[in-house]
């Protein structure tokens, strides 16, 4: 049976976030899967082209509205449940927006969520951890109901690009609620990858022992491209801020490679890097818990040994 | 009377270890010890400090679950929530079931209010709050590290990717609370005795006229893949060799 996939687009107002097309690359491991997405935005032009442009994408709906400026679960939920009818499955990133919005759109659908597919086995069987990730669960969605789903983009590469999407406008015809309004977000910007998507990461625990000595591992992380990161003990500690935690309270990431300096390696934040291809620790406690996942440990002071790291990169 | 909500759920102790059962029917509970959903533990926080405030008059907690959640609703109660309700069911309901139920339980309690924790930490869906919001038709504020109430309103910040975000919700609203909002007081031993002679409601799906729907079975639970202990290196240059060594720098 052919399975038709809508994928709630998420974006910045600018630019599609990796998210989104890893969400068309679990999509497209759906056996007989068409896939759409829909870009609900202020301004919808250029966000559009770039999703009509990801692999294995046949069409893209725009809903252009002012109201989506920001993403707003309340006000997009009724929009895109209102669009849903025509499709098996509607995915979104199991990012904090998609976190927020799909359980909302299920709802309203009066359907079923998977939340955090991490593969899918059928048009209706996935699998999801649970427990942090301490267990997985493999689920049938029953009755052909309507699957929600989050991706957990760590679980898939992004689909690459060359697609050719026609696209069109759609226009739900529900009014978006006044009930809830976006006041601000304070964005911490800054020239280093972002955390989410980077190819390198760097990390720092509560070792590093204060904010002023966590500055140490922005050095390395700009000499590696790398972005910066922390564990939860780190940010608890005011070390870091929360937007650069990693682990399951935190974010969950995938990068090429991960450097955990000064991290014990609570289970915490193991569940957050798990999929990370490489591991390397530096800590000075033989016996700590990330060195049972590390792929490369080194016993040391970082105080020593990150100052080497760039003297020799440098 | 102005009234906050608060749903908990009873879950396996964030310390321990969990086990999945060599059949893979399940994770191992035998014996294992139970708590408050630490997420809910602090949405229960958050709404006694509101009263305490005098923002709010009165705290009601509400779970749905089998007989043994009584114990979390009386440490919930030890805590400082005025009433606790307790549906009871031994079917483990989705949480589009539990948001169901949850509205139904807004008719008879009319809250200004309802907190709840982001996710519970035993089966990590994430989708009560928003999916009572839904069937509510009122605003939803997830992931809150911080919640200031005005006439009618609330700003509340929420813990987002991208940082921090600030929305104004009309009031009702539902709220779920993140890691950082507060921290649970201890429970004194005076105020396990007090809980004693709190009241303690008890329901029935069938009382509230609800007959759960199942839409998801669990086929099977497995333990996840485990990374192999990988290699010790002695020092600075050691490291950067083999990182090179893999393509890796």
């Amino acid at each position: 049976m052919s399975q038709n996939i809508l994928i709630v687009a998420e974006h910045d107002g600018r630019t599609l976030s990796v998210a989104t097309a890893k969400c068309v690359a679990c999509a497209a491991t759906v056996p007989d899967a068409t896939i759409t997405i829909v870009v609900c935005a202020a301004d919808t032009t250029a966000l559009a082209q770039q999703a009509a442009a990801l692999a294995g994408v046949g069409t893209v709906l725009t809903v252009e509205h002012p109201v989506h400026a920001h993403p707003l679960a309340a006000a997009l939920a009724p929009q895109v449940a209102a669009l849903a009818a025509p499709y098996t499955h509607v995915f979104g990133p199991s990012s904090t927006f998609g976190k927020d919005l799909m359980p909302r759109v299920a709802a309203l659908l009066k359907t079923v969520q998977v939340s955090d597919i991490m593969a899918v086995e059928s048009a209706t069987r996935f699998r999801r951890p649970i427990y942090a990730g301490n267990a997985i669960l493999t689920v049938e969605v029953l009755d052909g109901a309507k699957v929600v789903g989050t991706v957990r983009t760590a679980s898939f590469q992004p689909a690459g690009g060359g697609g050719t999407a026609r696209i069109e406008a759609a226009t739900p015809a529900v009014a978006p609620p006044t009930h809830t309004r976006f006041v601000s977000v304070s964005a911490a910007r800054s020239d280093r990858p972002d955390l989410q998507s980077a190819a390198r990461v760097v990390s720092g625990g509560r070792a590093l022992g204060s904010a002023e000595n966590f500055q140490l591992l922005y050095g390395l992380a700009d000499t590696l491209g790398a972005a910066v990161g922390a564990s939860r003990a780190a940010v608890d500690a005011g070390y870091a801020p929360n937007e650069l935690q990693v682990g399951q309270t935190g974010k969950i990431i995938a990068p090429e490679l991960y450097l955990a300096i000064g991290i014990s390696g609570a289970i915490q934040h193991l569940t957050g890097i798990k999929d990370a291809r490489t591991i390397v620790a530096i800590n000075k406690d033989p016996d700590a818990p990330i060195f049972e996942v590390a792929d490369f440990g080194l016993v040391g002071d970082l105080f020593e040994i990150v100052p080497q790291l760039q003297k020799l990169l440098g | 009377m102005k009234r906050i909500l608060v749903g908990i759920k009873r879950v396996v102790d964030y310390n321990v270890r969990i086990r999945v059962k060599p059949d893979g029917s399940g994770v191992l509970t035998d014996g294992v010890k139970m708590s408050v959903n630490p997420f809910d533990e602090i949405a229960l926080e958050e709404a006694l400090r509101i009263k305490e405030r005098g923002a709010a008059e009165e705290v009601v907690v509400v779970t749905v679950g089998p007989a043994d959640c009584q114990p979390q609703l009386r440490t919930c109660l030890a805590m400082g929530a005025d009433r606790a309700l307790h549906v009871q069911t031994d079917t483990p309901l989705e949480p589009l079931a539990t948001a169901g139920v949850l509205r139904t339980l807004i008719e008879r309690e009319q809250p200004f209010l309802v907190l709840l924790g982001k996710q519970a930490i035993d089966d990590d869906n994430g989708q009560t709050g928003q999916m009572l919001a839904a069937l509510w038709d009122r605003p939803q504020a997830t992931f809150a590290s911080k919640i200031e109430l005005t006439e009618g309103k609330a700003q509340v910040t929420r813990e987002v990717d991208a940082g921090l975000e600030t929305l104004e919700v009309d009031l009702p609203a539902v709220v779920t609370v993140d890691l950082r909002l507060n921290e649970p007081r201890y429970v004194k031993l005076p105020d396990i005795m007090k809980a004693k002679k709190k009241p303690l409601d008890t329901l029935t799906l069938e009382s509230l006229g609800i007959t759960p729907r199942t839409q998801l079975k669990t086929l099977r639970y497995e333990p996840p893949a485990q990374r192999s202990k990988g290699v010790r290196v002695n020092d600075a240059a050691e490291l950067l060799a083999v990182l090179k060594h893999k393509g890796l720098l």
